[in-house]
C-alpha cells in the first residue's frame, strides 16, 4: 500500500474506498513533543477510520490528543518539537506520511481540509475576506483574479452570507464571530476537498449560531459527500450530528463506537462518565455525577491504564498494565479491561 | 435550601449607555451603546437567578451594576432595602461586603504572582473588621477546605492549580466576606465536561450551607436549568422573559426564548431526524441602534405590524405564570435541553 512516489492527483478521486480500504485511517498514531520538562507523549497509538459522507466526531478531554492528531493529519506540525515516532494515515490508502512536503501541500486544502477553532485570529485582518478566498483558487487553481473573485463571491452566496457582492471586500472585522466562521468554512470547502476536519467549529459561538453553522455543514456534506470528522467536547452536538464517535483520554483512543450505541449503553468508564455528568431535568436537585480528580499529566502518565486514578471501576490489574483497545463487535471497541463488565453494569 | 423572606436584591430599571464617541482629540459622542436597557427583578435569599441571551445582550454589563464596578445610567439596585449608592464610600464598602462575583476565566481572573492565601485574603486588606490579622491563616484555611482544596496549599501560586481547582480559589475568594449574593458570571464554561459537574455540585452545596443567593450567567442552558429556580432570558439589553425554571424551559412563550431553547443540543441521537428546530437568520441587530418597538422583530418570524410601533412589556400573559415581554406570546412547547 505504501508508495511514497504516487502522484496523488491521480488517486481515484470519486470513489470512497478501494476495497475495503476507507477514505481516510488513522492507525496507531504516535506524536511526541520535546520540552524542556521532558517528552510529552501527546498521541500515543491513535486508530480511527472515515468514510465519504461520514461524521467521525472526536471526543475527549481537554489535552487529550484531539488536536494534535488532526494537526497530523493535516501535516502541519511543527517539527521539531514534534516528532512522530510511529504510525500511518492512510488517505485513500497512501500513508501520507511517506510523502514528500511537496505532495502533502497538494493533498493540503485540496482534498483534506480543516476549520480551525478561533476564526478571527485564522483570517488575515489585512486581506479583504475576498481576496481571500480568491487566492484559494488563484493559487492552487492559476484561476484570473476575476474570475477566482467570482468563485469568492459563490462561495460566500453558498455559505448564505447576505449580501455576497457587497461584501466580498468587507475585512473580517467586519463580520460576526458567526459570519466570520462562515468565511472559514467557504475557504475550507473552495477546493471541493473529500475530507472535513472541523476543529471545535462552534465552541466560541452562541447556540443560536452554532445551530446555523452545524446545518450549514450538514447541508454541504450532503451535496458533496465529503467526509467529516468534528472535533469537540460538546455531548450535544455529537448526538446531534455524528454517525461514529471516537472518545479520547490521555492521548489514546478509548472507546470507538456507533452515536447510538455509545448513548444507549458506554463500554468505558470514562465515556460513562462523561454521560453520566451532564445535568439532566431528572437529576435537578441532586447532586451532579461528576468524574473526580484531575486529568492526567503527559509528562508523567500514570501506569497502567491512564484512567486508573480516577475509574470508580478500578481493580489491581488497571494499575500496571495497559488495557489493549479491546474489539467488542466489528464497529465498536474499547480500551477498558473490564469492558464486558461495564457494558452490562456489574463493574465495581 | 427553598428560596425565602423578602427579597434581598431588588433591581428596577437598570440602564447602562455606553457613549460612543468619535475623533480622538476632540470627542464627540455620536451614540449610546444600550448595553443594559431597563433590567427589573428580585433575588431573595438562598435564590438562583439563571440569566442567558445571546454574546453581546448584556448579562456581563448587567453583572458589573449589580457589583457597583460600572455605574448606571440610570435605575437602582438596593441590598436588603437599603439603596446602593455608588458615590458614598461607607455605603459601598458595606455593600460590597455582601456581595461578590465569581468570573468566568480561571486562567487570567487570579494575579499570577500572588499566593493562593493572599489571593483568598485579600479581601480582609480591605474589611479589614471581618478577620484581624493574626486570624487571617486560619480563616484562609477554613475557606481552601470549604472548596475542597488542601488547606496545606495555602502558599502555593495559580499556575500550580488546574483549570477547575483555579475555579475553587476564585470561588474561596468570592466567600471570604460571607456575602449573601454571589454573581456568577460563566462559572464553569472555561471547565472540561468532567470538571464542571465538580464545580457546580460545590455551589449548590455551599448554597445548602450558608443561604447563599446566586444570579448565574451561563450559556449552557442545561447548566442553567439544573441550577436555578429561576432564569431571566435576555436579549439586546432587556429582560424578555422571566420565570420559574419549569415555566421557562416547559412553557416558553416568547419566540426568542423558543429558538433558544431549540437550538441547544439535546445530549441523545435517539430521535433526532424528527427534532423540531426553530433556526433563527442573522445575527443580533446592533445594541447602538436597536431595532424600534420589540427589539427581537428583526429576527422574529411572529412579527406583526404593532411589532414595530409598539413595545411589549414584560407581563404575565394568557395560559402561563411568568412574564413575557411579546405581543402574541404563547405556550409553545419545544424540545429543549433535557
Ligand atoms: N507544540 C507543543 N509542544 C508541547 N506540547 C504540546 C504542543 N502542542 C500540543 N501539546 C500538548 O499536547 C497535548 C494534546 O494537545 P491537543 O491540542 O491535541 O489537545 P486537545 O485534545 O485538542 O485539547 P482541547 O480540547 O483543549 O483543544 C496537550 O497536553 C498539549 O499541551
Ligand atoms: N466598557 C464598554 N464600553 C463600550 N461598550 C461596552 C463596554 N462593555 C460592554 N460593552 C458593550 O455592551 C454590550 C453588552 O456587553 P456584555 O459584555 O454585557 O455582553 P454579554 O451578554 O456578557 O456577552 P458575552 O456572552 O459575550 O459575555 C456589547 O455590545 C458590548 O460590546
Ligand atoms: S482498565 Fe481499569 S482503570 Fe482503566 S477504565 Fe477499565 S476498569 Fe477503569
Ligand atoms: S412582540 Fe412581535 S416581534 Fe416581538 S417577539 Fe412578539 S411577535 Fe415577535
Ligand atoms: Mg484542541
Ligand atoms: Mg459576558
Amino acid at each position: 500500500m505504501k508508495n511514497p512516489s504516487v502522484d496523488t492527483h491521480l488517486l481515484p478521486a470519486d470513489s470512497g474506498s478501494i476495497g475495503t480500504e476507507p477514505l481516510l485511517a488513522v492507525d496507531n498514531l504516535h506524536v511526541e513533543f520535546t520540552t524542556r520538562q521532558g517528552v510529552a507523549r501527546a498521541v500515543n497509538g491513535v486508530s480511527y477510520a472515515l468514510n465519504a459522507g461520514e461524521t467521525l466526531a472526536v471526543l475527549g478531554e481537554s489535552g487529550s490528543g484531539k488536536s494534535v492528531t488532526a494537526q497530523a493529519i493535516m501535516g502541519i506540525l511543527d517539527m521539531p518539537p514534534a516528532r512522530i515516532p510511529k504510525g500511518e494515515i492512510r488517505f485513500r490508502g497512501t500513508d501520507l506520511l511517506q510523502l514528500s512536503e511537496a505532495q502533502r501541500s497538494q493533498i493540503r486544502g485540496q482534498q483534506i481540509a480543516m476549520i480551525f477553532q478561533d476564526a478571527l485570529s485564522a483570517l488575515n485582518p489585512v486581506f479583504t475576506v475576498g481576496w481571500q478566498i480568491a487566492e484559494m483558487f488563484r493559487v492552487h487553481k492559476g484561476m484570473s483574479k476575476k474570475a477566482a473573485y467570482a468563485k469568492a463571491v459563490e462561495l460566500m452566496d453558498r455559505v448564505r452570507i447576505p449580501a455576497a457582492k457587497q461584501r466580498v471586500n468587507d475585512y473580517p472585522h467586519q463580520f460576526s464571530g458567526g459570519m466570520r466562521q462562515r468565511i472559514m468554512i467557504a475557504m475550507s470547502i473552495a477546493l471541493d476537498p473529500d475530507v472535513l476536519i472541523a476543529d471545535e467549529p462552534t465552541t466560541a459561538l452562541d447556540v443560536t449560531v452554532q445551530a446555523q453553522i452545524m446545518e450549514l455543514l450538514a447541508e454541504l456534506q450532503r451535496e458533496s459527500n465529503m467526509g467529516m470528522i468534528l472535533i469537540t467536547h460538546d455531548l450535544g452536538v455529537v448526538a446531534d450530528v455524528a454517525d461514529k464517535i471516537a472518545v479520547m483520554y490521555g492521548g489514546r483512543i478509548v472507546e470507538n463506537a456507533p452515536v447510538h450505541d455509545i448513548y444507549r449503553n458506554a463500554a468505558h468508564p470514562y465515556t460513562k462518565g462523561l454521560l453520566e455528568s451532564i445535568p439532566r431535568v431528572d437529576m435537578k436537585g441532586q447532586e451532579l455525577y461528576a468524574i473526580k480528580g484531575l486529568p492526567p499529566n503527559l509528562l508523567d502518565m500514570p501506569t497502567g491504564c491512564a484512567f486508573h486514578p480516577r475509574c470508580p471501576f478500578r481493580q489491581d490489574d488497571c494499575v500496571t498494565d495497559v488495557p489493549a483497545l479491546h474489539e467488542i463487535s466489528g464497529t465498536r471497541s474499547s480500551a477498558c479491561h473490564y469492558w464486558r463488565e461495564v457494558l452490562d453494569g456489574t463493574a465495581g | 435550601m427553598a428560596p425565602q423572606g423578602d427579597p434581598i436584591l431588588e433591581v428596577r430599571d437598570l440602564v447602562k449607555h455606553f457613549p460612543l464617541t468619535q475623533g480622538i482629540v476632540m470627542k464627540r459622542q455620536i451614540g449610546a451603546i444600550k448595553a443594559v436597557d431597563g433590567v427589573s427583578f428580585d433575588l431573595r435569599r438562598g435564590e438562583t437567578l439563571g440569566v442567558v441571551g445571546e454574546s453581546g445582550c448584556g448579562k456581563s454589563t448587567l453583572a458589573k451594576l449589580l457589583m457597583a464596578l460600572e455605574k448606571p445610567t440610570s435605575g437602582s439596585v438596593k441590598v436588603n432595602g437599603e439603596l446602593v449608592d455608588v458615590h458614598k464610600g461607607s455605603n459601598l464598602k458595606r455593600f460590597r461586603r455582601n456581595i461578590q462575583m465569581v468570573m468566568q476565566d480561571p486562567y487570567t481572573s487570579l494575579n499570577p504572582r500572588m499566593t493562593v492565601g493572599d489571593i483568598i485574603g485579600e479581601p480582609y486588606e480591605i474589611h479589614t473588621d471581618v478577620a484581624p490579622k493574626g486570624d487571617r491563616r486560619k480563616k484562609v484555611q477554613d475557606l481552601l477546605e470549604v472548596v475542597g482544596l488542601n488547606p496545606d496549599h495555602i502558599n502555593r501560586y495559580p499556575h500550580q492549580f488546574s483549570g477547575g481547582q483555579r475555579q475553587r480559589i476564585g470561588i474561596a475568594r468570592g466567600l471570604a466576606l460571607q456575602p449573601e449574593i454571589i454573581i456568577c458570571d460563566e462559572p464553569v464554561s472555561a471547565l472540561d465536561v468532567s470538571i464542571q459537574a465538580q464545580v457546580i455540585n460545590l455551589l449548590e452545596r455551599l448554597q445548602t450551607e450558608f443561604g447563599l443567593a446566586y444570579i448565574f450567567i451561563a450559556h449552557d442552558l442545561s447548566v442553567v436549568r439544573h441550577i436555578s429556580d429561576r432564569v431571566a432570558v435576555m436579549y439586546l439589553g432587556k429582560i424578555v422573559e422571566i420565570g420559574k425554571d419549569t415555566e421557562i424551559y416547559d412553557k416558553p412563550s416568547h419566540p426568542y426564548t423558543q429558538a433558544l431553547l431549540s437550538a441547544v443540543p439535546v445530549p441523545d441521537p435517539e430521535g433526532r431526524e424528527s427534532r423540531e428546530r426553530i433556526i433563527l437568520q442573522g445575527d443580533p441587530p446592533s445594541p447602538a441602534n436597536p431595532p424600534s418597538g420589540c427589539r427581537f422583530r428583526t429576527r422574529c418570524w411572529k412579527a406583526q405590524e404593532i411589532c414595530a410601533v409598539e413595545e411589549p412589556l414584560l407581563q404575565i400573559r394568557p395560559g402561563t405564570d411568568h412574564e413575557s415581554a411579546c405581543h402574541f406570546a404563547e405556550v409553545h412547547d419545544v424540545v429543549h435541553a433535557s
